[in-house]
C-alpha cells in the first residue's frame, strides 16, 4: 500500500488516488476504536492538535476534537473572531505565534480559499489540516462521503453521483468532485446556471446537466448542497420557495434515482429548502452515517500526517 | 548637460528616422543626429554600438505612493525604478493621500520631481473630489498646475450622469479624462478572473463582461459628447473589440494595455500568488491573444505599466485580503521587446507605443529626438541578459509576479534633459 508522504492535507486536489485510498482504508480501522466500550487509543499520545476555526463550526470541529481525543492527543480550540483576519492580529502573525508553542498539527477553518497553503509556508514542522477554506476545499467532507459511498457499495468506481446545489460557492462540492471523479465515478451536477461555475465539465469526469432531473436520473448517489438565503438569496435565485420547487429533492424526484439510491448532505440542512424532511429521514438517507464516518476519517487524516505507526 | 551618443541604431518614429548615427545633445537639448559626429572638447561619450537610441520611454500610468503612501514608494525611489527601466517620464495618477484633486498636491508632486526625481512626472488629477464619485474636481486650476489629464484611477466613476458631465467639462478645459473602466456590481467580491482557473482553486471570479460593460459605456459617452477619452489597461477581448469598433467610426478614443495582460494569464494565480493579483485582474489566453492583436493593428495606442507598489506586509496576506496591484517599470522594456521577437511589433511600433504616442495623447512635447527637442533619451541593448531579483530592484516594493524570471532587453543608458540618470 502507498505511503502518505505529504504534511499536510489541504486539498483533494493535491492527492493521488492511492493515498486516498490509504486514508480511507486506516479510518475503516479506527472505526473499530470508535465502537468499542473504552473510545480511546495511545496512538498520538504527547501530540498537540489546534483547532483553529475562524468560521463557525459545530459539527466538523467537534468531530476533529474527538478525532484527536479517541487518539489521545491534546487538543485545543481557537475561535478568533471573523473579523481578525482582516482587523486584528494577521494570519502570519497568528501561525508564528503557535509556532512557537510547537504545535504538532493545526486543523484550521478559514473563509479565504487558500490560506491553508500560506499557513503552511509560515509554519514547517507542523502539520496543517483543511477543516474548510473559503469556496475552494472540504477535504475531510470529501474523505467521508467517500467513505460513507464505499459503505453501501463496496467501490467508489462506476458510480453515477449527482450533486445538486450552488456549485459556485461550495467547496465540499470541489472536494467530492476531486475524490469521486478520481476514484473512478461520474459526477453530474446540477444547480441554476447562477450557481454554476464557468468550466465546471473541466473539473473531472463531470457533466453539467441542465436540469436536477438529468443529474438525479439513474443515480447511485445523490448529494444535496446547502443554500443559504443570506448568500444565494441576493441575486442567485428568486427565493426559497421556488429554489426548493426546481432544485429540492422530494420523495417523487428522488425515484427518478436508482431503487436503491443513496441521499447524502454535508449539513447543516434547511429541510423544506434542499431537501424535503421525508427525505432526510427517509430510508435512502446516509446523512448520520455521514457524521458519523467524519469521526474515523479525521482520525485517519490526523494519523497520517503525523506519520505514526498504529499499534 | 552636454553629451555624444555614438554609433547606435537611432529609432524616432516622430520623424521616421531608424540608421546607426550620433546624437550629439548640448545644454540638454538635441543639437544634432547624424553620422562621424565628433565629440566636443570635455564633452562625454557614451558608445551605443550595437544599442538601440530611442526617444526617452514614456510610462502613462504609475502609482508613485507620494504624499501620504511612502511606505510603499516615493517620487525619488518611483522616478529611480523608472530611468532604472529605461523610463524618462511617468504619468502619476491622483490615489495619493491627500489625493491630486487640488495645485496643492499636484505643485508638491511637480516640484519634488524636479528637484529631486530622475525622471519628468506629470501627475493626473482626480475626475471627483477625494475619489469619491460624487463632485467633480476642479479641472480647470489641476490643468493649470501642471496635470495632464485627470482620472479616478483605482475606481470607476460608476455615474453615468456624472461620467457624461465630466467628459464635457474636461474638454471645456482642454484635459483628457482617463477612464478605469470596470462595473464594480459585476466585480462584486470577486478577487481573480471568473473561468477555469477560479472554478478550480475556489476563489471568487470577476466576469470580464464587468470592463466591457464599462468600456462600453465610456466610449458610449465619449461619442455622444464628442470628447476625447483614454481607456487605462484594457485586459479583456471584448474591450478591444469595442474600442477598434468605436475607433473605426472616428470616436476619439485612445487606449493602453500593460506588459502583464500580453505576458500573463489567470494560471499565474495559481498557489494563490498575491503578486498576481490586480484590478484589472489577469485574464485568459484567449485575451492575450487579442490584447496582442489589438496593439499590432494599433486599436492599442501605448504601453504602460499601471506600476502599483505594495509593502510585503500587504501581499505576504492570504489571498482575499492581499491588495491588488504590481510594480513594473523595471520589468517592462523586455517584457515588451518580446513582442519584437514574436512578430507582433515592429521595433518602431513598440518605441512608438512605449514613447511617442503617449507623449502624443496627453500633449507631453516628448517622446521626439527632434533637433531642439529636450534631450530626454533611452539607449537599448535588446540582448543583455539579467535575472529579476527583488533585491536588486530600485522601486521601494518587490510585488511583482516577474520575480526570478531570466529576461533579455535592458536601458543602458538613460539620459534625461542631457543629464545621465542612469547607466549599465
Amino acid at each position: 500500500m502507498a505511503e502518505f508522504k505529504h504534511k499536510d492535507i489541504i486539498a483533494l486536489r493535491d492527492l493521488t488516488k492511492e493515498e486516498m485510498e490509504l486514508l480511507l482504508s486506516t479510518a475503516e480501522s479506527m472505526r473499530e476504536i470508535n465502537s468499542r466500550d473504552i473510545k480511546k487509543v495511545p496512538t498520538l499520545r504527547g501530540k498537540t492538535i489546534i483547532n483553529l476555526f475562524y468560521e463557525a463550526s459545530t459539527r466538523t470541529r467537534t468531530s476533529f476534537e474527538i478525532a484527536g481525543k479517541r487518539l489521545s492527543a491534546d487538543t485545543v480550540n481557537i475561535a478568533p473572531s471573523n473579523s481578525s483576519a482582516t482587523k486584528g492580529e494577521t494570519l502570519a502573525d497568528t501561525a508564528l505565534n503557535l509556532l512557537a508553542m510547537k504545535p504538532d498539527i493545526i486543523v484550521m477553518r478559514h473563509a479565504v480559499s487558500g490560506s491553508h497553503y500560506f499557513l503552511s509556508a509560515k509554519m514547517p514542522g507542523c502539520s496543517i489540516i483543511n477543516a474548510g477554506d473559503g469556496t475552494h476545499e472540504h477535504p475531510s467532507q470529501g474523505l467521508l462521503d467517500m467513505l460513507t459511498i464505499k459503505d453501501r457499495f463496496g467501490r467508489l468506481d462506476g458510480l453515477k453521483v449527482a450533486i445538486v446545489g450552488d456549485i459556485t460557492h461550495s467547496r465540499v462540492a470541489r472536494s467530492d468532485i476531486q475524490g469521486l471523479t478520481k476514484m473512478g465515478s461520474s459526477v453530474y451536477l446540477a444547480g441554476p446556471p447562477t450557481m454554476m461555475p464557468p468550466g465546471a465539465e473541466r473539473l473531472g469526469n463531470v457533466t453539467v446537466c441542465a436540469t436536477m432531473r438529468e443529474a438525479v436520473q439513474d443515480a447511485d448517489v445523490v448529494i444535496m448542497l446547502r443554500i443559504q438565503q443570506e448568500r444565494q438569496g441576493k441575486t442567485l435565485m428568486p427565493n426559497a420557495r421556488e429554489y426548493s420547487r426546481y432544485f429540492g429533492l422530494n420523495p417523487l424526484n428522488l425515484k427518478l434515482a436508482k431503487p436503491d439510491a443513496m441521499v447524502m448532505h454535508p449539513g447543516p440542512i434547511n429541510r423544506g429548502v434542499e431537501m424535503s424532511s421525508y427525505v432526510v429521514d427517509g430510508s435512502q438517507s446516509h446523512i448520520l452515517k455521514q457524521v458519523e464516518n467524519g469521526v474515523a476519517v479525521r482520525m485517519a487524516m490526523l494519523y497520517h500526517v503525523c506519520g505514526g505507526e498504529l499499534e | 548637460m552636454n553629451l555624444l551618443i555614438k554609433g547606435g541604431r537611432v529609432i524616432d518614429p516622430s520623424q521616421k528616422m531608424d540608421d546607426t548615427l550620433d546624437v550629439l545633445v548640448t545644454d540638454g537639448l538635441i543639437k544634432e543626429i547624424g553620422k562621424g559626429l565628433v565629440a566636443p572638447d570635455g564633452v562625454d561619450t557614451v558608445d551605443a554600438a550595437g544599442k538601440y537610441v530611442v526617444p526617452g520611454l514614456i510610462d502613462m500610468h504609475v502609482h508613485l505612493r507620494d504624499p501620504g503612501l511612502e511606505y510603499k514608494e516615493d517620487i525619488i525611489s518611483g522616478t529611480r525604478a523608472a530611468a532604472a527601466g529605461g523610463f524618462t517620464s511617468v504619468v502619476c495618477m491622483p490615489n495619493t493621500k491627500p489625493v491630486i484633486d487640488n495645485k496643492t498636491v499636484a505643485s508638491y508632486i511637480i516640484n519634488k520631481a524636479r528637484n529631486e526625481g530622475s525622471a519628468n512626472v506629470f501627475p493626473v488629477g482626480s475626475i471627483t473630489y477625494g475619489l469619491s464619485g460624487e463632485r467633480m474636481s476642479e479641472m480647470g486650476e489641476l490643468k493649470e498646475a501642471g496635470c495632464v489629464a485627470v482620472s479616478d484611477d483605482g475606481k470607476p466613476v460608476n455615474n453615468p450622469e456624472l461620467m457624461r458631465r465630466a467628459l464635457e467639462y474636461a474638454r471645456g478645459m482642454g484635459i483628457l479624462v482617463i477612464t478605469h473602466a470596470e462595473d464594480l456590481s459585476l466585480v462584486g467580491e470577486g478577487v481573480m478572473n471568473e473561468g477555469f482557473t477560479s472554478t478550480e482553486i475556489g476563489l471568487k471570479g470577476i466576469p470580464r463582461v464587468a470592463e466591457d460593460i464599462a468600456t462600453a459605456r465610456d466610449v458610449m459617452l465619449a461619442e455622444y459628447t464628442r470628447s476625447p477619452i483614454h481607456i487605462a489597461h484594457v485586459s479583456t477581448e471584448g474591450a478591444v473589440r469595442l474600442i477598434r469598433e468605436a475607433k473605426s467610426r472616428g470616436v476619439q478614443v485612445t487606449c493602453e494595455t500593460a506588459p502583464h495582460y500580453f505576458t500573463l494569464t489567470d494560471d499565474a494565480v495559481r498557489g494563490y500568488n498575491t503578486n498576481a493579483k490586480m484590478n484589472p485582474p489577469l485574464r485568459e489566453a484567449a485575451d492575450v491573444a487579442a490584447i496582442k492583436a489589438g496593439l499590432k493593428d494599433g486599436t492599442i495606442d501605448a504601453i504602460a505599466t499601471d506600476h502599483a507598489p505594495h509593502h510585503l506586509d500587504e501581499k505576504d496576506v492570504e489571498f482575499d485580503v492581499a491588495m491588488n496591484g504590481i510594480i513594473g517599470l523595471e520589468t517592462s522594456l523586455p517584457l515588451s521587446l518580446k513582442l519584437v521577437d514574436e512578430g507582433v511589433l515592429t521595433l518602431n511600433q513598440l518605441i512608438e507605443k512605449m514613447s511617442c504616442n503617449p507623449s502624443k495623447i496627453l500633449g507631453l512635447q516628448r517622446g521626439s529626438l527632434r533637433t531642439g527637442s529636450v534631450a530626454d533619451i533611452t539607449v537599448i541593448d535588446a540582448a543583455a541578459q539579467w535575472t529579476v531579483d527583488a533585491d536588486k530592484l530600485a522601486s521601494k516594493s518587490a510585488n511583482s509576479p516577474f520575480l526570478g524570471w531570466k529576461v533579455a532587453g535592458a536601458a543602458t543608458c538613460t539620459v534625461l534633459a542631457g543629464r545621465v540618470v542612469h547607466k549599465l
